[in-house]
């Protein structure tokens, strides 16, 4: 084991000047900043795993004595009380993600390959655009989009729920920053050789993307994972997890032990994705070979 | 004559505009979504600050009188601003600093590592944690600050962290930059990932001597896109802020002492309806944000294409 691993960080070390000491040093730092960063993380935890009467112990300790998933319990019972079967919930929001994030990725990384490669007719208009809607946050504009959505008859329509989110300015702004780093010359080659602007996009640039593409996974997923139903879909049947498991865990500091219980069940799928995620954009630094 | 150029020119644009239709082909799936989804909403949204408007009855244009209202007589908004300035300017070049140092010195780390570190410092910004925070500051002897300061017997008795007007702005900037490492932190890591590896060994060759040379003089000139995009992701998570003292302090806080604009705007807007004055409260804090996002990127522009 602690072979493998002196092998793996002699491998990373490659580049100038690498001394062991000092990627120790590094490591012991950002265990230290971790532990800080993690600490509220864990107590979330711990206190989603402690029995009521653990809560109000004088000092509060830091690990439970009794564990038990009596918080979870009671999380899946409020839920079941519901109408709607507990599958139905999840089938929404497993629903709205999925085609959330994939619409997202698709259409903001065209879109973010024209912007950041190709000059035409309203291209620097159209960036200033994205921009300044990033920066543009008044609670005005929800009321603005509940008219629109009013308009278009989405109100109580499940397609409500996906699609004010599948155009992320974020996203399309971080894919944007990201192509403009690709050579125009590897571009210019493609077209030499014939090739029309899709196929430039999907076949020479987004394989080089991968790092940006997963980072926007991430913030897709996310997000998408976490729209509550709240004013625009009413029906039982249309609503997601985030919305009901929230209901189940609001009723009093008695019960923060359920809270915390639906804080970590929500957590799970978003730290998967993440793990996978990361995990890929790690790999490609290996062979990441554009060169102009 | 001028009427001539004019029809040249509209006809040049013309066919520059055909001559680019793959473009606007590949544009066009996201621009729908956008223009239905975020421009419209914003468009219609800017006129707002000069009316008066409480969602009950069609808006009434008065002009600016809620822009003087705001700076001449509204004591509180001026106090926020300063609040905001307070906290923008500690949470946002800080945590900016932040990100991208994590992010370089994660990115030195062996790959397993790599994940691990990079979770444990993004996980705060996908968790929902107010709870855990209020037990942590929570005010009694079972708060987990005060029980662990008493067992110091650093203090005697309970501190109010909440509540107390001394402690509930530092209690909020805290909580803030824990959560202030996502978005552009995750962007930087990526960028980072994606610098050419080749660039580095032949800086080897040319007599890079360590990290910091190597950071200095090859991965931070590479970095410029992503610099520019968690730098407005800084700008706009610094001085927006106020779901954080919002969750945390309370509503409105102890003496408005985490007041920021953006918890005026919600006060204004989601409590009183009065969406004009909401909304003109925002479009300042627009503008603000708008000329810190030119005054960086100008900073940044010799690392741009």
């Amino acid at each position: 084991m602690a072979q493998i691993d002196t092998a793996k960080l002699k491998a990373s070390n490659k580049q100038a000047g690498r001394k062991i000491g000092g990627t120790v040093g590094i490591f012991l730092f950002l265990t230290v900043l971790g532990l800080f960063m993690a600490m509220p993380i864990y107590l979330t935890i711990v206190m989603s795993v402690k029995p009521v009467e653990e809560l109000f112990v004088f000092p509060p300790k830091l690990y439970a004595v009794r564990p038990t998933l009596d918080n979870f319990r009671d999380m899946f019972a409020a839920l079941r009380q519901n109408r709607v079967p507990f599958s139905r919930y999840v089938f929404n929001s497993v629903a709205v993600t999925v085609s959330v994030t994939v619409m997202q990725c698709v259409f903001s990384s065209m879109a973010a390959f024209v912007l950041a490669k190709c000059r035409f007719p309203g291209s620097k208009v159209i960036n200033n655009i994205i921009v300044i809607s990033l920066l543009y946050q008044s609670n005005v504009i929800y009321i603005m989009q509940y008219i629109v959505m009013a308009k278009l008859g989405l109100i109580d329509n499940p397609l409500a729920l996906i699609l004010p989110s599948i155009a992320s300015p974020m996203g399309l702004f971080l894919m944007r920053q990201s192509i403009s780093q690709v050579p125009d010359a590897v571009i210019d080659a493609a077209k030499v050789d014939g090739a029309g602007l899709f196929r430039i996009c999907w076949q020479v640039v987004m394989p080089n993307q991968k790092p940006a593409l997963m980072t926007l996974i991430i913030f897709a997923f996310q997000g998408a994972w976490n729209i509550q139903t709240g004013s625009v879909v009413f029906q039982e049947q249309y609503k997601t997890l985030p919305t009901v498991v929230t209901q189940a865990a609001a009723s009093g500091l008695a019960r923060a032990g359920v809270a915390m219980a639906a804080a970590v069940f929500m957590l799970i799928p978003p730290v998967i994705v993440f793990m996978l995620a990361q995990k890929n954009v790690i790999e490609t630094m290996a062979h990441s070979g554009i060169k102009e | 004559m001028a009427k001539g150029n004019n029809r040249k020119k509209l006809r040049r644009t013309w066919t520059e505009i055909k001559r680019n239709k793959a473009c606007y082909a590949m544009l066009a799936p996201f621009m729908i979504f956008f223009i239905v989804f975020t421009v419209i909403p914003v468009v219609m949204s800017l006129p707002m600050g000069f009316t008066d408007f409480n969602m009950a009855q069609p808006p009434k244009f008065v002009g600016f009188s809620n822009y003087t209202t705001l700076f001449f007589s509204d004591k509180i908004f001026i106090r926020s601003i300063r609040v905001t300035i307070v906290f923008a300017l500690l949470t946002g070049p800080v945590s900016y600093v932040l990100c991208f140092l994590l992010a370089w010195l994660i990115n030195e780390l062996p790959p397993k590592l790599k994940t691990i570190f990079t979770l444990i410092f993004y996980i705060p910004s996908m968790a929902n944690v107010y709870t855990v925070w209020q037990l942590i500051f929570s005010g009694d002897i079972n708060g987990y600050l005060n029980s662990f300061l008493i067992n110091l017997g650093i203090i005697t008795g309970p501190i109010q962290w909440l509540t107390d007007g001394r402690y509930v702005l530092a209690v909020t900037i805290i909580v803030q930059m824990w959560i202030s490492l996502g978005a552009g932190f995750l962007a930087l890591r990526a960028g980072f990932q994606n610098i050419d590896r080749s660039q580095y060994e032949a800086a080897a060759i040319e007599g890079i001597q360590n990290r910091w040379q190597e950071l200095i003089y090859i991965t931070i000139p590479s970095m410029g896109p992503q610099l520019m995009f968690a730098a407005v992701m800084q700008i706009v998570g610094s001085f927006t802020a106020g779901t954080v003292a919002q969750n945390l302090v309370g509503f409105p806080s102890t003496d408005y002492k985490a007041h920021t604009i953006m918890t005026h705007a919600y006060d204004y807007g989601w409590v009183r309806f009065e969406m004009g004055y909401a909304s003109a409260i925002c479009m300042i804090l627009f503008v603000v944000m708008f000329i810190c996002s030119r005054l960086i990127s100008r900073v940044l522009s010799k690392y741009m294409d």
